[in-house]
């Protein structure tokens, strides 16, 4: 035997693991018009890891703290060889993650893959997208400069609306009343420990899921494919599926290059607490929506105040996006009507952003 | 009856009460006020005899427990009329303009008074008013010319340091151009009017004014505020050498200083003028009609030759430094980090800054040191700026590679998919 | 599916077949595989070795070494990313303040027959405590911390809460 063959033995004696690679080499991934969309989960995985990836090389020179994260990025960016490169990489893959992430879910509504048997995959989807946002807001602010600082501010402003609970939580998130260099300590935890925990259990749940559950096919070719069972394509995942993977995966690492190449993430000017807030401070573009529809909402509704109606507003949308499967049945105009709820949310995050990006 | 009898009682015993109340309280109800019949009235009449006490109250004199009479004489605890102003309760009347310093000048030039009240404040007002064209003109009985009042406000006085006086630096000048910008006022004396006009595009009144930049000058700070009096041509440079030292070191050792001195000319008034001082910029050293040196020289003698030579240096520096902040926007804006070269490039300006002090010696040499030093730092900047440019140029190219290595196992996956799948 | 004789031959060996695009695709694929290997690793290694400029953060800097600075005289550096100024006092003490002028930003000097500091711009004057003395500097210059350790003089900014 090869001395492969002979390796691969001697770990299936000990992992027991060929039932499994049987399995494995069963895997098929149903053929039709939108299958393209199929890839957009493993492009999200594939910028989670290279994130995690950039994220372990920028921690070998980040120090969290107030006067030493910004020179530190500083540093990164001019004397480590390469340090921007990994700097700027680790800043588009966040971007291009959360996107892909926002994507990824919009197909999977637009496709009905939240139907039973995949209710759970759905739900630990869903928060996955919420913990992506998380990442994204936490590790915005760690190069502390001054529009990371004033997004802060804002952002966890917003949060302490929220009657009851929300001034706890904003003092639980600023780590006290105000940003400071404590702030950014906590978010620097958030951002390396404590986030990165829960989205990698909820990764695994959510992988397993799919390869147990296998992909889904969208209701109408169900039905056609029930129906004749003949007219069924698939595609092998190992290897063809997985090579095309592999394909899009090198493509978007040939995207992130030039984008970290041509436009390197900029440094920025170093937070100065004191300062007062530059002028139409905004978020960033993936928190646009949120922040413009609040913007849009006159001050006072009935006897409430615009902003917190806003606030609940968008919590209540939240707990029900991840509810959705629950309102789903096989009804015909049920199913419409989560199109039609589909679209009218992929429009109006569209449509906001676009708002929020030009409005000053 | 009995019921009517109780009202009534209680009535009376709240009578009691109350004049009890008013008997032993208003002498607390008036503590720290002086009696003062006057305002009773006077606060009621219109202009020119309304005086309101909102608006004394704001006068500093009211603050310190003076009144009406302490200036205008008369007795204030009177609400008769004729009782409270009359000649023998020492009742002056309106003060005409000629008493008005004199009349200020029984306080403000007595040392001893003036202690108990503020013992830092000086008291040589007066004095120094004497010594001015205003004091001047005011002993030749001249009416028309400021006296305390007119410059101090008279009823709602406000200290120097507080923004609303009208004697605060940043008001001052608005202050003298009541009458100094005033055309038919000023008819019949023969100094210009346009001295405000001139001021309020300069730019001390830029940082005094609009920037808030208190050391900035204004009308008094070189005419001086009591004892006002231009300057005189030969001294104007020591005014504006109080702040501007180096030009002013550098000038005193030129040709020029004797030149301008043996012509009675006004110094520095020569080439920045006296109200209207603009930013100077190099076009001054040029030709067209910024130019100040050809007002004197002629085109073509030494003297003109100098002039191109230092405008030649300063413009050649001054390119180098835009030059090399060109290049650095350029990197920094392809994102490469160029913090330290525009640190050093704030040093090359400083030279420049010294550069055009120096030209006020009028001599190439001793301007030459700060251009060399400035030449050198701007051109250790520009090729900061193209070392950046190197590095970008060189990671577009490992860009590039990298691409195409990309580019090699995408279309390697292809066809190997393609093999496996026919 | 094998349709010649020759294929079928040499069915079990993969790298010998004749048909040259199944070697070019391979070829392909490894030499792409190596080159992006390369492509991704080399940047990494190069980032793991630690640079030679030393990282103190801006809070510490080195502005001088033990010996530069006659007794009364005064030294421009660069404190972060702006000019800051050491003075060694006549007494042999050093002192480290901002060097950029509160009035209007010009870059302020040492001047050892005053011993304060100068603000050439428009005469501002300050002592060595960077407390404004006289002229048009509003407020005084931050005052840095400065430590000798060694050959090297150390200025670090002055810790806040």
């Amino acid at each position: 035997m090869s001395p492969l063959r002979n390796v691969l033995h001697w770990l299936d004696e000990r992992l027991e693991w060929d039932d499994l690679i049987a399995l494995l080499r069963k895997k098929t991934v149903p053929l039709h018009r939108l299958s393209y969309w199929y890839f957009l989960g493993g492009i999200t995985l594939f910028l989670f890891v290279i994130q995690v990836l950039t994220g372990i090389l920028l921690l070998l020179y980040y120090r969290p703290g107030a006067n030493e994260a910004f020179e530190s990025v500083q540093y990164i960016m001019t004397q480590v060889q390469f340090g921007w490169l990994i700097r700027s990489v680790h800043s588009w893959s966040a971007n291009l993650m959360i996107f892909t992430a926002f994507a990824h879910m919009f197909s999977v509504l637009f496709l009905k893959a939240y139907r039973k048997p995949r209710e759970l995959t759905w739900i630990s989807g869903v928060i996955l997208l919420f913990l992506v946002m998380g990442f994204g807001f936490s590790g915005y602010l760690l190069p502390w400069n001054t529009l990371a600082f004033f997004a802060t501010k804002v952002g966890t402003e917003i949060t302490g609306q929220v009657p009851f609970i929300g001034k706890p939580t904003m003092i639980f998130l600023r780590g006290g009343e105000d940003v400071t260099g404590a702030t950014l300590t906590r978010f620097f935890g958030f951002h390396v420990a404590v986030l990165p925990g829960i989205a990698t259990v909820l990764i695994l749940f959510h992988v397993l899921l799919v390869q147990r559950l296998g992909i889904s096919v969208p209701p109408r070719l169900e039905l056609e494919w029930s129906a004749n069972p003949s007219a069924k394509r698939e595609m092998k995942f190992f290897p063809n599926f997985a090579l095309r993977e592999l394909m899009a995966w090198y493509i978007a690492l040939g995207v992130l290059g030039a984008l970290a190449a041509i436009f390197p993430w900029n440094l920025g000017v170093k937070a100065d607490p004191f300062a007062p807030a530059p002028a139409g401070i905004k978020p960033e573009w993936y928190f646009l929506f949120m922040f413009q529809t609040l913007k849009l909402i006159p001050a006072k509704v009935w006897f409430i105040d615009g902003e917190i109606l806003g606030v609940l507003a968008f919590g209540l949308v939240g707990l029900l996006w991840v509810l959705l499967p629950f309102f789903e049945s096989d009804h015909p105009s049920h199913l419409k009507r989560i199109t039609g709820l589909s679209i009218f949310a992929l429009a109006y995050i569209i449509g906001m952003s676009i708002y929020g990006h030009l409005a000053k | 009856m009995v019921i009517l009898q109780n009202k009534t009682r209680r009535l009376a015993i709240a009578r009691c009460l109350v004049a009890f109340g008013l008997i032993v309280f208003a002498p607390y109800v008036s503590y720290g006020q002086t009696p003062n019949s006057c305002l009773d009235c006077h606060s009621a009449l219109p202009e020119p005899l309304g005086v309101t006490q909102e608006k004394f109250s704001q006068d500093i004199h009211a603050q310190r427990g003076l009144t009406c009479v302490d200036c205008h004489g008369g007795d204030p605890t009177s609400d008769d009329p004729d009782k409270a102003m009359s000649r023998k309760a020492g009742w002056k009347g309106k003060i005409e303009r000629k008493q008005i310093p004199e009349l200020c000048g029984t306080c403000h030039s007595d040392p001893a008074y003036i202690r108990q009240f503020n013992p830092s404040l000086r008291t040589d007002q007066l004095a120094q008013y004497h010594t001015s064209v205003h004091g001047k003109r005011w002993a030749a009985g001249d009416t028309k010319v400021a006296v305390c009042t007119d410059c101090h406000s008279v009823h709602d006085l406000r200290a120097p340091s507080d923004p609303r006086s009208t004697v605060n630096p940043v008001n001052v000048a608005n202050t003298c151009s009541r009458c100094h910008a005033d055309a038919n006022y000023m008819k019949g004396y023969s100094i210009p009017t346009d001295q405000f006009a001139k001021y309020s595009t300069s730019v001390h009144h830029d940082a005094l004014a609009v920037r808030g930049d208190l050391s900035a000058p204004t009308c008094s700070t070189c005419h001086g505020n009591h004892g006002a009096a231009p300057p005189g041509v030969d001294k104007v440079q020591n005014v504006c050498s109080t702040c501007h030292v180096f030009q002013a070191q550098m000038y005193e050792k030129s040709s020029h200083k004797a030149a301008f001195q043996s012509a009675s000319l006004p110094g520095c008034v020569v080439c920045h003028g006296n109200h209207g001082i603009v930013h100077p910029t190099d076009a001054k050293l040029g030709t067209g009609p910024d130019a100040v040196c050809m007002q004197c020289h002629k085109p073509g003698d030494v003297c003109d030759q100098a002039r191109a030579a230092l405008l030649t240096d300063l413009g050649r520096l001054d390119e180098a430094i835009n030059n090399a902040d060109r290049v650095l926007a350029v990197a920094e804006s392809s994102g490469m980090e160029v913090s330290e070269a525009r640190l050093a490039q704030s040093q090359a300006r400083d030279s420049l800054t010294k550069a055009r002090v120096s030209v006020h010696s009028f001599r190439k040499d001793l301007m030459d040191q700060d251009i060399q030093s400035g030449l050198s730092i701007a051109a250790k900047d520009l090729q900061a700026g193209q070392k950046a440019m190197v590095e970008r140029n060189y990671r577009r190219v490992g860009l590039g590679m990298s691409l195409i290595a990309i580019g090699i196992v995408v279309a390697g996956l292809r066809l190997y998919l393609k093999r496996i799948e026919s | 599916m094998p349709t010649h004789t020759q294929d079928i031959a040499n069915a079990g060996d993969p790298l010998s077949s004749p048909l040259p695009r199944r070697r070019f695709a391979e070829v392909l694929l490894g030499s792409g595989f190596l080159a992006t290997a390369v492509a991704f690793i080399y940047p990494v290694l190069r980032y793991l070795v630690p640079p030679k400029a030393s990282d103190l953060g801006s809070d510490a800097v080195v502005a001088a070494r033990v010996g530069d600075l006659r007794p009364n005289s005064g030294k421009i550096f660069r404190f972060g990313n702006r000019p800051g100024l050491l003075i060694r006092t006549a007494s042999g003490e050093y002192r480290a303040m901002s060097a950029t002028c509160t009035h209007l930003s010009c870059t302020v000097q040492y001047r050892d027959d005053l011993r304060e500091v100068w603000c050439a711009c428009h005469n501002g004057k300050y002592n060595l405590d960077g407390r404004n003395l006289s002229g048009p500097p509003p407020r005084p210059l931050e005052a840095f911390d400065v430590q000798v350790k060694g050959e090297e003089i150390f200025v670090r900014r002055r810790r806040e809460a």
